[in-house]
């Protein structure tokens, strides 16, 4: 029995330091302290998974695969980076650090499960664990309205979609008699009620990926939430709640062209909606918002591919390494770019409109030039990581014959291209009107600056070789279960 | 396929690192920032002049080559190569950068080291796109040339820059995307993007494309380029983009940029997709004429004199896209010559109306008048680089018009008949917008007082004069070294096609001269 423990370690380890830190809170003082044991709580996590037992754990309930090692690392790696990046912002807010820190680890843990799941209850609890610590992050700041606006909308609507997919495993379980992926992968088509339960759980997943028609609750709470925390949404959510549609979706064999279908128009949709919303903001913190809609989106495109080819084992492997390469270089490069925003926004949060942007160039040479690499690689010029993540996505969709989700994808960068540009083109060929804000005038933290570094780093470099990063994913089967 | 060193490599980040140099320096060290530049830029151009040994005359294929894995999946490659045609292409960017360097010394008075950083990135761009053998890369550098021009545009330009930059990156870029599709649809078809390879795979029947995806995929690559060129009704970013540039970006822009859309389409729509290029040919050489014809009309008009160049640019270039789609030897010769020889007149004239400019900060011709008299010299430069442009015998632009509508003319001679209404056309827009500006009398007290070419300016414009006076007297030279590719590009569309010339002394591909009328050749066949 014990040995199922060293499936989890990764998990285990990053509750307990989120437990740590909330006991050493009324004793511990110095918020560096706080930062760093959280920083060590989320690479200890991130390092264990070197001596995490690969296989079934838990009598199937979790499987630790090269999926589960890959967004291990990557919502480890998203969790310590936004640890770093906001500590200055609690500075500036004077907010405790403590319970900040311990949720983050705990959303991390539960995304850890959701990576890991292989039965759908458990990937419920990682679904819910992730949840809550976030609902609570996004309200953490007691005295901001907006925050508490988004919390609730948070909540609320993220209740309900949980709600849907609990009702999805529900109708599942009826039909098949099991929760377990194993078991559904065998599953026979025939009927409505599998379908049904799928369709469910797909509209819950949905609402967290932040897919259309789902998406309405991102602008807003992206809006209110603190911006770190708004940094870890775009961020490890998504990336864990895409690694149980992987697994699902994948291992799932019932009904193939209708899951095809179904994900090629929330493919469309969600492009669409999250490009053309993005083209109308004045926020930037908003427009942030709408582009990891636009992002979901085309990550969607790959899932198009992943569902289209499943009979072919050749083809598959490369549409998985779409998504999974999408998935990294968004969510590092989402970081890098809301850190920058955190930074400018000063203290509150006030200055968040593009006008508050127009000559960063000059006035903050550093924040606008990373910012400008982070906007490029959404963008996806070449020598940035979205470039060639988009590129991965482009192939996936056209070998897999689906020229016309390659045209929207076009379609889409267009549209992409002008608000990027618009943001870029204000910082550095618009003149500043207002009064340069006194904390603003320090450029940013000394931590902040390192995260963005780090991030600009990442960008170039998967911009430049993104082979190493490939190979990982190439090189051997995804899935333990997979076909 | 002989692998020389390392110049093409060199040639092609040697700007870059020469950018980064730049950024340690102090950005108020103005004077140390412009030679810097000055000296990078011309240190190219010297290096690129290198290229010359190393490409015979005659050679087909490319004779300078270089090869790296990159990346190992998808198998995209670090694959340069040049031949006549991009040789050439890359000596005009390296030579004209300097000019652009020159032209700004004292036109560009704030963010120096920006303006110039942003000018050598560019460089990088451009001179990677030409040498590029791999199609991942061609697209890599055609999107990397995009930011820096956006920039100089936007930041360096006068009242409507913003507007223009951004038009400028949302009509490039929704071309390059749609060029990115078709070639990751050539991708999956054929496993590779070296371009060299797939150029093969179809030449020899082992790459089958169905009509409808080849017309599919020609008009892909077809619009990204004619979105460059630009080819009406495409055209609509250029006027906006070339007034609002300063001077150095409208030379570069016009010098050359609008050349990578040409040359892309010699290099992929015609050799990749000859079937689609065969039935597209009567569209393109419509839009073509009339892009000739309307550049030409809505020159005539214009109050200003930069957005005169900019129409003579449509027009131009409208000429060497016809050169091209009348698959004929002599006419495609004509278009790489016209590409080069277009690139020196309208980067002069650009230059000159930036002179212009730098007096008296207006474009309108109605503010000029007279100005023969207090600018003696500049006028007598103006005139000239007006001469060439128009395509008067013994300077350039004749030499390139003329092969184009020779070429054409043995292919549809109604084709040609309506281009040459363009040089006619031209010679009247040129000639008296130059009567508005430099004859007659002053009316305008300013323009009394003007001074004439500085040393650094008459020094620049000595420099292009030469190279047209030379240009339009030696074409040879020039035409020798790209004969054999241009014709490869057309046999590789149709080895049925007959070349014709009709001239009594030809250039043969393998050089030298030959002393038969066009009558005997024909007769050999």
């Amino acid at each position: 029995m014990f040995r199922n423990i060293f499936h989890v370690l990764p998990e285990l380890l990053w509750c307990g330091f989120g437990v740590l830190l909330m006991l050493l809170q009324p004793f511990v003082k110095s918020r560096q302290a706080l930062t760093f044991l959280a920083m060590i709580g989320a690479a200890a996590g991130t390092l264990v998974t070197f001596f995490t037992t690969v296989g079934s754990g838990f009598s199937g309930l979790i499987q630790f695969d090269t999926l589960s090692l890959f967004f291990h690392w990557l919502v480890g790696l998203v969790a310590f980076l936004v640890i770093l990046s906001s500590e200055s912002y609690l500075q500036r807010e004077n907010l405790e650090g403590a319970e900040f820190y311990a949720l983050i680890l705990f959303a991390t843990a539960g995304m850890g499960v959701l990576a890991s799941a292989q039965e759908l209850l458990t990937a419920f609890i990682g679904l819910e664990m992730s949840s809550i610590a976030s609902y609570v992050l996004a309200g953490y700041r007691r005295e901001s309205i907006k925050a508490s606006e988004s919390a609730m909308k948070y909540f609320l609507l993220g209740s309900f979609a949980t709600a849907f997919f609990l009702y999805g495993i529900a109708l599942v379980y009826g039909v098949t008699g099991s929760t377990n992926l194993a078991a559904l992968a065998n599953a026979s088509p025939k009927g409505t009620l599998l379908p049904l339960g799928l369709t469910l759980i797909l509209v819950g997943l949905g609402f967290k990926v932040a897919a259309a028609p789902f998406q309405i609750w991102t602008p807003d709470v992206y809006e209110g939430a603190p911006t770190p925390v708004s940094a870890l949404f775009s961020a490890g959510p998504k990336a864990a709640t895409f690694a149980l549609l992987l697994r699902i979706f994948s291992t799932v064999h019932a009904a193939t062209d209708y899951w095809f279908w179904a994900f090629w128009v929330l493919a469309t949709l969600t492009m669409f909606v999250g490009n053309l919303g993005a083209m109308v903001q004045n926020n930037v913190k908003r427009m942030l918002a709408y582009s990891s809609i636009a992002h979901a989106g085309y990550t969607l495109v790959a899932f198009a591919a992943v569902t289209s080819v499943r009979g072919d084992p050749q083809a598959v492997a490369p549409a998985y390494a779409a998504v999974l390469f999408y998935l990294a270089s968004y969510s590092l490069v989402s970081i890098g770019a809301f850190t920058v925003v955190s930074e400018i926004g000063g203290q509150g949060e006030r200055y968040m409109t593009y006008d508050e942007y127009a000559g960063l160039g000059t006035r903050q040479p550093f924040a606008a030039a990373a910012l400008t690499v982070f906007l490029l690689s959404f963008l996806g010029l070449p020598i940035t990581a979205g470039f060639f993540a988009k590129f991965y996505v482009f192939k996936a969709a056209i070998r897999s014959d689906l020229v016309w989700l390659a045209v929207f994808i076009a379609i889409n960068s267009i549209i992409g291209a002008y608000y990027y540009f618009r943001l870029i083109v204000t910082m550095y060929m618009r003149e500043y009107k207002g009064t340069v804000p006194a904390d603003a005038a320090k450029g940013m933290s000394p931590t902040a600056a390192m995260v963005v570094a780090v991030a600009v780093l990442i960008t170039l470099y998967l911009g430049l070789l993104p082979n190493h990063v490939l190979q990982i994913v190439l090189s051997r089967p995804l899935m333990l279960s997979a076909r | 396929m002989a692998l020389n060193g390392h110049l093409l490599t060199f040639l092609v980040f040697f700007p870059a690192a020469g950018a980064l140099a730049l950024l340690w320096l102090r950005g108020d060290d103005e004077v140390w920032i412009r030679r810097f530049a000055l000296v990078v830029s011309l240190v190219e151009f010297v290096a690129s002049l290198l290229m010359l040994r190393a490409v015979p005359i005659g050679a087909s294929g490319y004779p300078m080559e270089e090869f790296a894995k990159w990346i190992t999946w998808p198998p995209i490659n670090y694959h340069l190569g040049a031949d006549g045609i991009s040789m050439f292409l890359v000596i005009l960017t390296t030579f004209l950068t300097p000019i652009c360097v020159l032209a700004s010394w004292q036109g560009i008075n704030f963010r120096i080291k920006e303006f110039h950083v942003m000018l050598l990135l560019l460089e990088v761009g451009v001179v990677g796109v030409f040498l590029s053998l791999d199609m991942f890369l061609f697209f890599l550098f055609w999107e990397i040339m995009l930011i820096p021009m956006a920039f100089l545009i936007g930041i360096w330009g006068h009242e409507r820059r913003i507007y223009a930059a951004v038009k400028f990156i949302l009509y490039t870029m929704a071309g390059s995307i749609l060029m990115l599709v078709g070639m990751v649809w050539l991708y999956n078809a054929t496993g590779t993007f070296d371009l060299p390879t797939i150029q093969a795979m179809i030449h020899s029947g082992q790459l089958v494309l169905s009509e409808r995806t080849e017309i599919l995929l020609f008009l892909a690559f077809f619009v990204a380029f004619a979105i460059k060129v630009p080819l009406f009704p495409l055209h609509t970013w250029l006027p906006d983009a070339h007034v609002e540039a300063p001077t150095a970006g409208s030379i570069i822009l016009a010098g050359v940029l609008l050349k990578m859309g040409t040359y892309g389409m010699i290099r992929f729509c015609l050799p990749l997709f000859p079937g689609a290029a065969h039935r597209a040919a009567p569209y393109v050489a419509t839009l073509a004429i009339i892009g000739i014809i309307y550049g030409a009309l809505v020159a005539l008009v214009q109050p200003n004199l930069k957005k005169l160049v900019a129409y003579s640019s449509v027009s131009h270039l409208g000429f060497v896209v016809l050169g091209i789609f009348a698959f004929r030897e002599i006419s495609m010769q004509g278009a790489v010559y016209q590409m080069l020889a277009h690139g020196i007149s309208t980067g002069a004239l650009f230059l000159l109306v930036g002179m212009l400019h730098d007096r008296r900060h207006t474009f309108e011709i109605s503010e000029y008048g007279g100005l023969c008299a207090p600018m003696p010299k500049l006028a007598s430069f103006f005139l000239f680089v007006a001469l060439s442009s128009m395509g008067l015998p013994m300077l350039n632009g004749f030499v390139g018009e003329f092969l184009i509508l020779l070429g054409t003319y043995q292919a549809h001679w109604d084709w040609a008949s309506w281009a040459a209404t363009g040089v006619i056309l031209s010679a009247c827009y040129l000639l008296w917008s130059y009567q508005r500006v430099f004859y007659g009398d002053i009316t305008i007290d300013k323009n009394r007082q003007l001074k004439d070419t500085s040393p650094r300016e008459a020094g620049m414009l000595w420099a292009l004069s030469v190279v047209i006076l030379w240009m339009g007297i030696s074409s040879p030279f020039l035409t020798r070294r790209f004969a054999a590719p241009c014709k490869a590009v057309i046999e590789m569309m149709n080895p049925n096609l007959m070349h014709e010339a009709v001239l009594p002394r030809t250039v043969t591909p393998q050089g030298g001269l030959q002393e038969q009328t066009g009558r005997e050749r024909l007769a050999q066949r």
